[in-house]
């Protein structure tokens, strides 16, 4: 499966962070690399929305819905926004 | 922070389809009346929310095709296996309803402060959002000069065709096709990479600002291409939809 990257998520983003995400900084919590999250590779297929490193792959965000409730897991980043 | 403005709630809402144009045999252009738009910048996105009887929703992304201060529109490629893509190229009409929400995005946007030189790059149907920013630079009597290399398959499914054939003034436009050329062609007929980026691209020295939009391998080639060319990794925008196969 082919990634897109964080722009395709910015309304996802939008709904769970209450504002505009795609140009907020972060940091991945395994390699250290600082990008927009615009740029962070996105898997809009998995089961739920799976969020990668563009430089090591570690697993930065996961957003999973499961009954009508959102499951969010940011474990691998370092720094958002 | 730069967000801050744009802290607003992102509410769906029915807008009604005051026109479809066609573009190309596969690519439609959806000129949408959102009762309560905010305003978007060039480069923005909207989503859109199809839900069947059944109840089954499927969402989409989607470019905005026009400039601020412009009605809002959408230019959506057909996708042969797509959800939602073959609903609004091929059973939409003018006067019906269509849920969506946005402006969406503050990553792969210009505005005429940002400057330039600025270099475009589109694969397929990733000119949707460099076409909003073109369209905003000539309405803001932005002279920031700009080239666009546009890579399509075939000159029958090059988008804008006509628009783009009478650029504005300090626009260059830029062809290649990938695919197939009609007779007599001049332009270019291979794919976009680093030999004829070499050839088209703002030198990087002149510190020239790139957005790059397309099918994600498109978007890899080139961005990594102009990184190489000594562009700064900051000033090469980026934004990938996929695989398409569209360029």
């Amino acid at each position: 499966m082919e990634a897109v990257d964080g722009n395709a998520i910015g309304g996802l983003l939008h709904e769970v962070f209450g504002t505009e995400m795609t140009g907020a900084p972060s940091v991945c919590g395994n390699c250290g690399d600082a990008r927009p999250v615009g740029e962070l590779l996105v898997y809009l297929r998995a089961p739920g929305t799976v969020v990668r490193c563009p430089t090591c792959d570690n697993l930065l965000m996961v957003f999973v819905t499961v009954h009508d409730r959102m499951c969010i897991d940011l474990q691998g980043l370092a720094v958002l926004g | 922070m730069a967000g801050t403005a744009l802290r607003r709630r992102l509410i769906w809402q029915v807008a009604k389809v005051s026109a479809v144009t066609t573009e190309t045999a596969s690519v439609r252009t959806l000129t949408l009346d959102v009762p309560d738009w905010p305003g978007h910048q060039a480069g923005q996105h909207l989503d859109i929310r199809l839900t069947d009887e059944d109840g089954y929703v499927a969402e989409r992304s989607y470019s905005i095709a026009s400039a601020p201060g412009e009605p809002v529109a959408i230019t959506v490629e057909r996708l042969e296996d797509g959800e939602v893509s073959p609903y609004l190229t091929d059973e939409l009409r003018a006067g019906d309803d269509l849920e969506l929400r946005g402006p969406i995005g503050g990553y792969f946007t210009w505005e005429p402060e940002d400057g330039g030189p600025l270099l475009l790059l589109a694969g397929g149907s990733g000119v949707v959002p460099l076409r909003s920013i073109l369209r905003h630079r000539e309405r803001t009597g932005s002279t920031v000069p700009v080239r666009l290399l546009y890579s399509s398959r075939t000159l029958d499914d090059v988008i804008y065709r006509a628009e783009l054939e009478q650029p504005a003034r300090g626009v260059e436009v830029i062809h290649t096709l990938t695919r197939h050329q009609p007779p007599g062609w001049t332009g270019y007929a291979r794919r976009a990479d680093m030999a004829l980026l070499a050839e088209v691209a703002w030198p990087a020295a002149d510190m020239p600002l790139a957005y790059v939009c397309g099918p994600t391998s498109f978007v890899e080639t080139v961005s990594q291409a102009l990184v190489q060319s000594g562009y700064p990794p900051e000033r090469v925008k980026t934004e990938r939809f996929g695989a398409t196969g569209g360029t």
